[in-house]
């Protein structure tokens, strides 16, 4: 296995490719170019590779929804505001069953905001984001490792339970570079009868998510649900980091993550046992895994890129059963692990 | 021995239109499935209905069908095309859907000059949201949104798709036809092989207009509609070729073969 460094954003480009995404249709915005780019540059040399640069962020999820109909591995890219005009084509992926990756370069927002890193796109990625009573997995990366590993995971998870997939990072993961290994894609297991290739001799297809019948829209809205438990019960993923012995643990994902390691590195060498808790599906949330924690630490810290998303969750996991504090830096502001540090330590001493 | 005439196409499923007595879109499905069982290409067809009146054209047509959200239906339909180059791909949109809320999808697909074809129905009206004014609703036409009429200053004027596309160098083969008479639907049902077999031959977009009768939102009976098109309609919508580049693009691609 040859270790390579390249940045963030031609990881995922590579490691769609490898994972043998053919369709890609993407709109200029900034902190994500890069992506579209290696996009452009590589579809091109690999066999049946389809790179369209599109006329906005809605044709282009418009598109990837075709192709996957039509059984293309199909990935589609952009950053917060741009994601936002994607609702419309996600929510109709999800309802109708099409397997997809859409990967969201966060930055500072709302509005057109700013593009310095941020997260203050947690909700809309977690709660469905567009119309109606759907679910979206949510891959948060934390390393450039990670952005490789998770990225072909998506294409797989998206094939297995026919429903879109988000890789969920922020302009600092995209830009920056580290080294990494490319591991071995598996075969694709996606069953030809999902797609519409035309009818041959035989019978036709339809794809459609109007459903005017109330009852039947209604079934169809708890087999979605049905899915979306199951997938809640096996797909749930999360790291632990000196928990062990931890009197005080953070919460953190992606970026805030990183920065939460190096604040905990500061305050150890000073003595106080902290710990990181890093969900790494956001959707699913490891909520049960952090309410087991919670039988042995009482004391945490949540720390985000915004000014308090991923928090609700946290609640909703650790409400009655530990202490919840809280650390945001909105807008585009990424603090220094010493200023992280400077706040836990205030809160490990408050708790004791 | 009796000898067969008339049938239903064999790309029509049996099921009864719910459209409106009246309605071009029933004349327009049923052209659209002779053509796609003339030229043999039920088997390998991919049509992406609309949000709009034909909604439910998944419930008609025999072919593989993809439903689009609100006018991205040229989007859909290319991310179709491009996946599978082989396969005969049309999208079947009414005026607010291409017009309006998908223009942006509609123009830059005939820009690029994507091997699709869009079958277009303008009846200057919005169908199944119950008679709003569309962006080919006609100067003064009222509608359930322009109770006075649609007004130039306030509303602008009605889009002209044919002429607009035919100023871009993507698109390959526009016309526009109506089907308010036995004629003018032997013209509509020629235009729209035409159109399926510009697609065949791989060269290019090709998009068919269909000045279509409303009765229901038009308030008028199914004979005034038809008259409505020949003395209002097509006087702002005239009919005819648009564009027609099939020869040319034909002959640069067959000397390259």
């Amino acid at each position: 296995m040859t270790k390579v460094l390249m940045s963030g954003n031609n990881i995922i480009g590579e490691a769609a490719i490898r994972a043998g995404c053919r369709f890609y249709a993407g709109y200029p915005i900034t902190p994500q170019n890069e992506l579209t780019e290696y996009m452009a540059e590589h579809m091109r040399t690999v066999e049946g590779g389809v790179f369209i640069q599109s006329e906005s962020e809605i044709a282009a999820i418009h598109m990837i929804v075709g192709a996957s109909s039509a059984g293309a591995r199909v990935m589609t890219s952009s950053s917060s505001p741009g994601i936002s005009l994607k609702q419309e084509g996600i929510s109709s992926m999800a309802a109708n069953e099409l397997p997809g990756v859409i990967v969201n370069i966060m930055r500072g927002s709302p509005g057109l905001g700013n593009i310095r890193p941020s997260q203050g796109d947690y909700f809309q990625a977690t709660r469905g984001g567009g119309h109606g009573d759907y679910r979206t997995i949510v891959f948060a990366p934390a390393t450039c490792q990670e952005l490789a590993d998770l990225t072909m995971n998506a294409f797989d998870l998206a094939d297995i339970y026919r429903t879109p997939v988000m890789i969920l990072a922020d302009g600092m993961m995209g830009q920056m570079m580290e080294p990494v290994v490319f591991k071995k894609p598996k075969p694709r297991q996606y069953s030809e009868k999902f797609m519409l290739r035309g009818a041959g001799q035989g019978k036709s297809k339809f794809i459609r998510s109007l459903i005017l019948d109330a009852i039947d829209m209604e079934e169809h809205n708890w087999k979605l649900a049905r899915k979306y438990q199951i997938i809640t019960e096996k797909e749930t993923l999360h790291e632990e980091y000196k928990t062990e012995d931890a009197e005080l643990v953070i919460v953190a994902y992606g970026t805030a993550a990183r920065i939460a390691k190096g604040a905990i590195k500061r305050l150890r060498e000073n003595g106080m046992k902290v710990g990181l808790f890093r969900p790494i599906t956001l959707w699913p949330f490891p909520e049960l895994k952090l309410r087991t924690l919670s039988k042995k630490v009482k004391n945490y810290l949540v720390f985000e890129l915004s000014t308090g998303q991923m928090l609700d969750d946290v609640r909703l996991a650790l409400q009655g059963y530990a202490d919840i504090g809280f650390h945001g830096r909105p807008g585009g502001v990424v603090p220094t692990p010493a200023e992280l540090a400077n706040v836990a330590a205030r809160h490990y001493e408050k708790a004791d | 021995m009796a000898k067969k005439l008339f049938s239903r196409p064999k790309s029509l499923k049996e099921a009864g239109f719910h459209y409106c007595p009246g309605c071009g879109h029933s004349i327009t499905h049923r052209l659209v499935a002779e053509v796609i069982d003339e030229l043999g290409i039920r088997g390998i067809t991919i049509g992406v209905p609309p949000a709009g009146c034909a909604v439910l054209a998944y419930n008609y047509f025999d072919v593989d069908m993809l439903e689009a959200q609100h006018g991205r239906g040229p989007a859909t339909a290319t991310g179709i095309k491009r996946a599978l180059p082989d396969r005969i791909v049309f999208s079947y949109q009414g005026d607010g859907d291409l017009a309006a809320i998908g223009i942006a999808e509609s123009f830059h697909a005939a820009n690029r000059g994507e091997n699709i074809t869009v079958i277009f129905i303008n009846n200057a009206v919005y169908g199944m949201t119950g008679g709003q004014m569309a962006p080919t609703t006609m100067l003064d036409q009222k509608t359930t949104t322009t109770p006075a009429g649609r007004n130039k200053t306030l509303d602008g004027y009605p889009v002209k798709v044919c002429e607009t596309f035919s100023q871009l160098k993507g698109p390959t083969y526009l016309e526009r036809v109506t089907v308010n008479s036995p004629a003018s639907v032997n013209k509509a049902k020629k235009a729209i092989k035409k159109a399926f077999q510009c697609q065949m031959d791989g060269l290019g977009f090709s998009l068919v207009e269909i000045l279509s009768p409303c009765p229901t939102n038009w308030k008028m009976t199914s004979v005034a509609a038809c008259k409505w098109i020949d003395e209002v309609m097509s006087k702002e919508f005239p009919l005819g070729v648009f564009k027609d580049n099939m020869a040319a693009v034909k002959k640069p691609a067959e000397a390259a073969s």
